[in-house]
């Protein structure tokens, strides 16, 4: 019988026999690793954006707590260095080492950085990449004079002074800046965005809803530097006639933009948490002559909490590292004050600002890098916690118990 | 209690028995107005943007060069280096994006430790700022990979270690990774078990199901991860920053080597660092219209195919 | 014995702890039609889907004892599960054709096993819709959409592109559950046509389908098996309790 097919045989060992096909092994092999490549990015992105930053690690053969001795204060504790002025090129060694910077040019004096970074950096002037090509080549002047240890002792200061003869690397006034930001955006956005969630799980109509959603994560397609732009034109000239503040950008204007972009995200994951609750909850409690909108708050809300706080995470991770709204409305002064209405520099604004006129290798370069790795740190932990946690606890409180 | 639920139905409603319920229609209220006032934020932004922007807003503007220290012109040499940035993206992402899906779908044991650590990491991808890209586009694409390409391949002599159209493409295809894998991943969930078990049933293999079944019903993913990536590519600023945009370029890229110029990056230099800002708000305006039209209808298309996969999965 | 085509020796399998199949021993004739019956969760679908590995794709399953057919062991590790499917072909309870042509859908099995040459395609796509008696329906839109059939078109396509494979056992998990009962005499019909080339087990919770199509019925009851025989004997005088209260339906 079918003959004509040349297929089947019997049933033998021989052609049942294991097979090795070569493009079933190499299809599979070939799409873990891709798959794997994700992961490989993120160690990718850590290990680069760290490594960069790796030159004000290096304190000198000498740890932490050797460190801490060759401050100014007492210089003299260092013994084999005479005098202050050699210590720089003490540290020098240790980056050469690593191979990151030239040791030959830690005899420069900050004439020669001035020289190279004429320009101020309190606002960017035009024209940052033409000049940002010419020097990030492997051959710029890499300067770490300071020495990593000058470094680090002013990064708990508040003022943020990049690029002078001493450069001051405060990163509080900066940290601060960052916090107005995110704290006025998200009691914008966090109650707008949970009570429009509310209301779109518990009271809307299925059609409301259908029109409600897409609209509200349409919000999530304005690029941010559309917001940006919005808020740096019309909203900060809005604001200021209202509340006749001096510096028309600041925290509050740039919060208010922020808030824009957190929206939709905490608005999309709320919704969605809520619209998980099972409608036994619901039910039990509107049969207990609940109404409606009690069920909304007392019952569906509190079950929905840990999605809801993965939802604020999530929103507080976008903007706190948002660059463009934060470059283009919030006035980039790092002033340290706790005013909302005063001008603001938060971090991912200053790497935006500054990094495309820095010297590839310098300081001021490596705490960008820095502060890079802390968002980047700040941002994995958060959605961390978010995934983790939160995951738990939903599964528990569904299922477990 | 006596009350039933129609009752209590009634009461929430009418609310005749027990007087009205004034806090509840008040706590609704606020719900209310949250979502309207979003909605009302929406279109006053959309609504300005366009009122302001028509004016400049024509096809001259955009198929002509920025002229006068880009006081006047055009934006087309801004929106093809969007335009190539996003295509470039696309032909990274897309690949490495549908291929990771298929993996998570097809290939991944549902406990398995590693599935769940790349699916972590995609969602890491996602959150990460956008900044942080630039960064590593600067550290890893320019200084490391740029730097030893020159190194190996010519003498040291700089080419590829700057900002290029082809590792700010790069960098960008890293942070619309993640959309992509999503949609495709939704795209394949919906394609029914029993159709992958027909296909096994016949003896076919794992790959051979993957490729004659499993594939040709998550095109409709692909295209929307596509789309939705470059909608997304399109409009991101903070990529680019260093690792490719141009202030001003006379001529368009010739090559992945050159720099480009893109309409996010034009908006922000133009808004913030222009000579005249005032003189060019109308310019500023258009160009916004321009991108937010892209991004926005984009996502349009998006949405509509995606809702389509979803009533198939019905 | 010569006339054993599947040889069951104390067959279990669990799914993660729980056990749904329980030491099932039995042995399945050649060229005969076995139908597996018993009341839903008992099991007979999931042995039917041992028969040819498909358990194999749901995680956490675990299999103990052996399935020889023709005396050999597929659950050994020498063997090649692609190759057992390819001889071993199933309907499933819900007819599932690709989205694709009705020729594509044919041809797909031949196709994935070498078979480039267009003549011999078109050969094997009518013979295998001839013998699934769905040939004069379709020839003249074998470029259709097979999704465009009737429920019963579409189970009859999915028993021709089990055929096109041309396997040596063919197992049907409820073919017929879903079809009207126009399209059901059909299929049983085809059955009975099929054993004379074929091996044939059919899983069914309709008695009185068991009853007409089988020669042989395996009683399955709480994952375990209760009683084999040949059918008129099982449905007149079952020597088990269980199975004449299922037959009787007083329970199931």
């Amino acid at each position: 019988m079918n003959s004509q097919f040349p297929i089947n045989q019997n049933f033998t060992k021989e052609s049942l026999k294991k097979q090795f096909r070569l493009s079933e092994f190499l299809a599979e092999k070939i799409i873990s690793s891709v798959a794997f490549l994700s992961i490989t990015i993120i160690v990718l992105i850590f290990v680069f954006v760290f490594k960069e930053s790796l030159p004000i690690f290096n304190f000198g053969k000498s740890d932490a707590a050797k460190t801490e001795i060759t401050t100014d204060s007492k210089p003299e504790s260092y013994g084999s260095t005479p005098t202050e002025e050699l210590k720089p090129e003490t540290y020098g060694a240790e980056p050469a080492a690593k191979g990151e910077l030239k040791p030959e040019t830690y005899g420069s004096e900050p004439v020669t950085q001035e020289d190279l970074k004429p320009e101020t950096y309190g606002d960017v002037k035009a024209e940052p990449t033409v000049e940002s090509t010419s020097n990030e080549t492997p051959e710029a002047v890499s300067e770490n004079k300071e020495g990593a240890d000058k470094t680090w002792s002013t990064f708990f200061t508040t003022e943020w002074v990049p690029v002078s003869e001493h450069p001051r690397f405060g990163l509080i006034a900066l940290l601060v800046g960052t916090l107005k930001v995110t704290i006025i955006a998200m009691l914008i956005a966090g109650p707008l965005a949970i009570l429009a969630a509310l209301y779109t799980s518990c009271f809307a109509s299925k059609r409301t809803k259908e029109i409600i959603k897409p609209i509200i994560e349409m919000l999530a397609a304005f690029p941010s530097v559309v917001i940006g732009f919005f808020a740096l034109m019309v909203l900060a000239t809005f604001f200021q006639d209202i509340f006749g503040y001096d510096s028309r950008l600041n925290a509050f204007i740039g919060g208010v933009a922020m808030a824009l972009a957190a929206i939709p995200i905490i608005y999309t994951i709320s919704e969605d948490a809520l619209s998980a609750v099972p409608k036994t909850y619901t039910e039990a409690s509107l049969a207990l002559g609940a109404s409606k909108w009690q069920t909304a708050f007392f019952v569906t809300l509190p079950a929905a909490t840990p999605g809801i706080f993965a939802a604020l995470l999530l929103g507080i991770g976008r903007v706190f590292g948002e660059t463009m709204i934060a470059l283009m409305a919030t006035g980039n002064a790092a002033l340290l004050s706790a005013n909302p209405f005063e001008s603001v520099r938060t971090f991912a604004a200053t790497i935006g600002a500054e990094m495309a006129e820095t010297v590839f290798g310098e300081t001021h370069y490596s705490v960008l890098f820095f502060i890079g790795s802390l968002l980047f740190i700040f941002s994995f932990a958060l959605n961390a916690v978010a995934e983790f946690y939160v995951k738990g606890k939903l599964i528990k409180k569904f299922q477990g118990k | 209690m006596e009350t039933t639920i129609n009752e209590t139905e009634n009461q929430f409603f009418s609310n005749k028995k027990k007087g009205i319920d004034i806090k509840g229609k008040f706590v609704v209220g606020i719900t209310q107005v949250a979502v309207l006032l979003i909605i009302a934020i929406l279109f006053i932004i959309l609504g300005i943007i366009v009122y302001e922007g028509r004016e400049k807003f024509s096809w001259e503007f955009i198929s002509s060069f920025p002229t006068d220290g880009m006081t006047k012109g055009g934006i087309f040499p801004a929106l093809i280096g969007t335009f190539i940035l996003v295509v470039v993206m696309s032909i990274a992402a897309v690949p490495f994006g549908t291929i990771t899906a298929i993996y998570l779908t097809e290939y991944a044991k549902e406990n398995s430790k590693i599935a769940a650590a790349v699916r972590f990491s995609i969602r890491t991808l996602a959150v990460v700022p956008s900044i942080i890209f630039g960064l590593f586009g600067l550290g890893f694409f320019i200084q490391f990979m740029g730097t030893g390409m020159d190194k190996a391949f010519n003498g040291g002599e700089l080419h590829w270690g700057q900002p290029n159209i082809l590792w700010a493409s790069l960098t960008m295809s890293l942070l619309t990774l993640p959309v992509i894998i999503v949609s495709v991943e939704e795209a394949l969930k919906t394609i029914p078990r029993e159709l992958r078990e027909a296909s096994l049933a016949l003896g076919a293999t794992k790959w051979q199901t993957i490729k004659n079944v499993v594939f040709p019903g998550s095109v409709s993913g692909i295209m929307t991860g596509t789309i939705l990536a470059v909608s997304r590519g399109a409009g991101e600023v903070a990529p680019i920053l260093f690792t490719g945009a141009a202030y001003y370029l006379a001529t368009l890229p010739k090559s992945l080597s050159d720099q480009f110029m893109n309409l996010g990056y034009h908006i922000y230099i133009m808004s913030t660092q222009s000579s005249d800002v005032e003189k060019t708000m109308p310019i500023q305006f258009a160009t916004t219209l321009v991108l937010l039209i892209l991004t926005l209808s984009l996502n349009l298309v998006a949405v509509i195919i995606r809702s389509r996969i979803r009533r198939r999965a019905k | 014995m010569k006339n054993i085509k599947i040889e069951v020796k104390d067959l279990s399998l669990y799914y993660g702890e729980k056990k749904a199949l329980k030491e099932i021993s039995l042995e399945i004739p050649r060229n005969k039609v076995t139908a597996l019956i018993g009341p839903s969760g008992c099991g007979k679908s999931t042995f039917l889907r041992c028969i040819n590995r498909m358990n194999d794709l749901i995680p956490d399953v675990k299999i103990t004892g052996q399935m020889l057919v023709e005396g050999i062991d597929i659950y050994d590790k020498n063997v090649d599960v692609v190759n057992i499917r390819k001889k071993i072909g199933m309907v499933f309870q819900k007819s599932n054709p690709f989205p694709k042509s009705i020729y594509e859908n044919i041809a797909y099995g031949p196709k994935i096993n070498g078979i480039k040459d267009k003549n011999e395609l078109d050969e094997i796509v009518e013979t295998s819709l001839r013998q699934a008696a769905i040939w004069d329906e379709v020839k003249d839109r074998l470029g259709d959409s097979a999704m465009g059939l009737s429920g019963g078109q579409q189970q009859r396509l999915c028993i021709a592109r089990t055929l096109a494979v041309s396997p040596d056992i063919i197992l049907m998990d409820e073919p017929a559950s879903a079809l009207d009962p126009i399209s059901t005499s059909k299929i049983e019909e085809l059955v009975h046509e099929l054993k004379e080339q074929y091996t044939i087990i059919i899983v069914t919770h309709n008695m009185q389908q068991a009853a007409r199509t089988s020669d042989y019925t395996a009683f399955f009851y709480l994952g375990e098996l209760i009683e084999i025989g040949k059918t008129n004997a099982i449905f007149t005088k079952p020597e088990q309790k269980q199975t004449e209260d299922y037959i009787t339906g007083r329970f199931g």
